[in-house]
């Protein structure tokens, strides 16, 4: 696959991106928009420039991993690995129908290519921790990155987690933190506030970087930092808005779980064209 | 009548002491094998494998849900991680991370509960399992296993580390009868006939072997044929071994330390229902949870003896004609 670190290449990936969650979700009449928009550019970053992986050789012992915890962001993710190679482009519209291997939650079952099966919040941090220590213990250049909602991080097990990265020192994790400041019920701030979150974060022992989330050489450079970093795991919290790039689902808390109407996709994908 | 193998019942270790012998063995011979433990490896034994290699051995303090998840990314990684806590907490707390990051991708991550049952004693209720099998039974694919006595624990637990899939092995506080010899061969899913009889089958799992072995002798002084089975894997159970005693003895009794809902009875009477269908009982704790004690006044209170068995099979004796 072609990898690239203009930040001009990779800002017109997103976009292309964008119009295939669109497109995916509206076909699906169902499905979670507002929080795949707000982790574009991570998610673009990660696999065309930071993460070493190989689409041919999808379990190569020493490949990077991705790991999305908030699972419902999933067609984020189902574009990006099909624009990497990992799977067809041309089935992202069979998303959540039967039989097709983009599942409504991310399903290592019928996309085997993926690093977890997720979809129950809280839990992608742990296995991440798992497979860091598995590379520690092999000492491979393995890398695990974990992303995670902001609403999603309101779940006990994070914390259990964080606590464990923390203590374990596990500088080969990497964990986001999509903080597009809204969850299904509402706004964070208004459901169970979580502030302040970088402190948190750093009280339990991770190296803590807080970055504009859509861009895309503020993410380049963060990523480049936790590389750097030894003895402690990195967080980095990505201010993201929620729904970015089509301007009637941005900050919207009806498009964390509601398809666009064809009426609709139509407006959003003239505003991404 | 046939003279049947008359049994000496020593005691021997607990499973889970055994099951911590076995492990800190499959460390020396695997290197893929790796251990987590969430702040009771001196009560599950896992602590000999903690000594012995401490760089595989990862203890992830009072955190079960962690623990368990963290199993599962290893195994992802390609290790083989047992993980191990009291059944209680492992089953109870760790439940929802059973389901998704083991059962439903089907990872190769392998679960040791220890101080299952009612027999760990004065501790009391908060700490006993009786809902494990229930638990475990329910999660798809998943094996489940049981192991009556060291001997069977120590092959069990040998043989999870070399067949692929989430394996959940319950093992128990008290020092238990030994019922095997050393050279006995496990193999998962296959029950192992201990005594052979025609007048009714005594199927259990866990310490329930050595008390229906004991029923069975009961028996016998009163002209019952008994037939005893181990049932040492609880999921896949073994359908060949059912059917056979269903229509060749016509009666079963099914004990074991654990709910009476929910456990092996109730799986067993599935497949009996469904195969052979013959007259059952069931020894189990009755939609109770029980209290502080010394084990042996439990197992006595409880209904989960020799004598408790062996009226179980007088009773489904009788209901036959």
């Amino acid at each position: 696959m072609q990898t690239t670190s203009n930040v001009t290449e990779l800002a017109a990936i997103s976009k292309r991106m964008r119009r295939e969650v669109i497109e995916m979700i509206t076909a699906a009449k169902s499905g979670h928009p507002g929080g795949s928009l707000s982790a574009v550019e991570v998610v673009v970053t990660l696999f065309f420039d930071v993460m070493r992986h190989d689409p041919a050789n999808p379990k190569w012992k020493d490949r990077d991993h991705f790991i999305l915890s908030k699972g419902h962001c999933c067609p984020i993710l189902y574009a990006v690995m099909a624009e990497c190679g990992y799977c067809p482009k041309d089935q992202l519209n069979t998303l959540r129908k039967l039989g097709s291997m983009y599942q409504g939650h991310p399903d290592v079952r019928f996309l085997p290519s993926l690093e977890a099966s997720t979809g129950s919040l809280g839990e992608g941090l742990s296995i991440g921790i798992g497979m860091a220590l598995a590379a520690r213990l092999d000492k491979s250049p393995s890398r695990t990155f974990v992303m995670l909602g902001d609403g999603e991080i309101q779940e006990g097990q994070i914390w259990e987690a964080a606590m464990f990265g923390g203590f374990h020192r596990l500088d080969n994790l990497v964990a986001i933190v999509d903080s597009n400041l809204i969850q299904l019920d509402g706004f964070v701030r208004d459901i169970l506030d979580e502030s302040p979150l970088a402190d948190k974060w750093s009280s339990f022992g991770w190296h803590t970087i807080e970055i504009e989330g859509h861009d895309i050489g503020a993410i380049q450079k963060a990523f480049a930092e936790a590389a750097a970093m030894k003895n402690q795991p990195t967080v980095i919290i990505a201010h993201t808005v929620k729904g970015k790039g089509v301007s009637f689902m941005e900050n919207n808390p009806k498009f964390h779980g509601t398809a666009p109407t064809v009426e609709e996709e139509a407006r959003a994908l003239a505003e991404l064209a | 009548m046939p003279a049947k193998t008359k049994f000496e019942l020593k005691t021997g270790l607990a499973t889970r002491e055994a099951f911590g012998k076995a492990l800190a063995e499959l460390g020396r011979v695997n290197p893929n094998v790796v251990v987590l433990d969430a702040d009771l490896s001196k009560s599950t034994y896992t602590a000999e494998f903690g000594h012995a290699f401490p760089e595989r051995f990862f203890e992830c303090g009072i955190a079960e849900a962690d623990m368990v998840a963290i199993g599962s990314g290893l195994a992802m990684a390609g290790k083989i991680p047992f993980a191990s806590s009291f059944s209680v907490f492992l089953l109870n707390k760790g439940f929802e991370q059973l389901r998704m990051t083991a059962a439903y991708p089907h990872v190769n991550l392998k679960i040791v509960g220890t101080h299952s049952g009612i027999s760990i004693g004065e501790d009391g209720p908060s700490q006993m399992s009786i809902e494990d099998l229930s638990l475990a039974c329910s999660l798809p694919g998943f094996t489940v296993i049981s192991p009556a006595d060291e001997i069977a624990t120590k092959a069990l637990v040998t043989r999870a580390a070399e067949v692929f899939g989430p394996i959940f092995i319950r093992t128990g506080r008290l020092k238990v009868p030994v019922v095997y010899a050393a050279d006995q061969r496990f193999e998962i899913g296959k029950a192992i006939q201990l005594i052979d009889g025609s007048d009714v089958t005594l199927i259990a799992t866990g310490l329930m072997v050595a008390e229906s072995i004991r029923a069975a002798e009961t028996l016998e002084t009163e002209g019952v044929s008994s037939r005893v089975i181990d049932m040492h894997t609880i999921k896949p159970l073994d359908r060949d071994a059912i059917f056979r005693a269903a229509k060749e003895t016509g009666a079963i009794v099914v004990s074991e330390e654990h709910l009476a809902d929910g456990g092996l009875g109730v799986r067993v009477a599935q497949v009996v229902a469904e195969v052979h269908p013959a007259v059952m009982e069931f020894v189990g704790i009755n939609n109770t949870y029980a209290e502080s004690a010394t084990p042996d006044q439990l197992l006595d209170k409880y209904g989960l003896r020799a004598v408790n068995v062996a009226a179980a099979a007088r009773r489904a004796i009788a209901r036959k004609r």
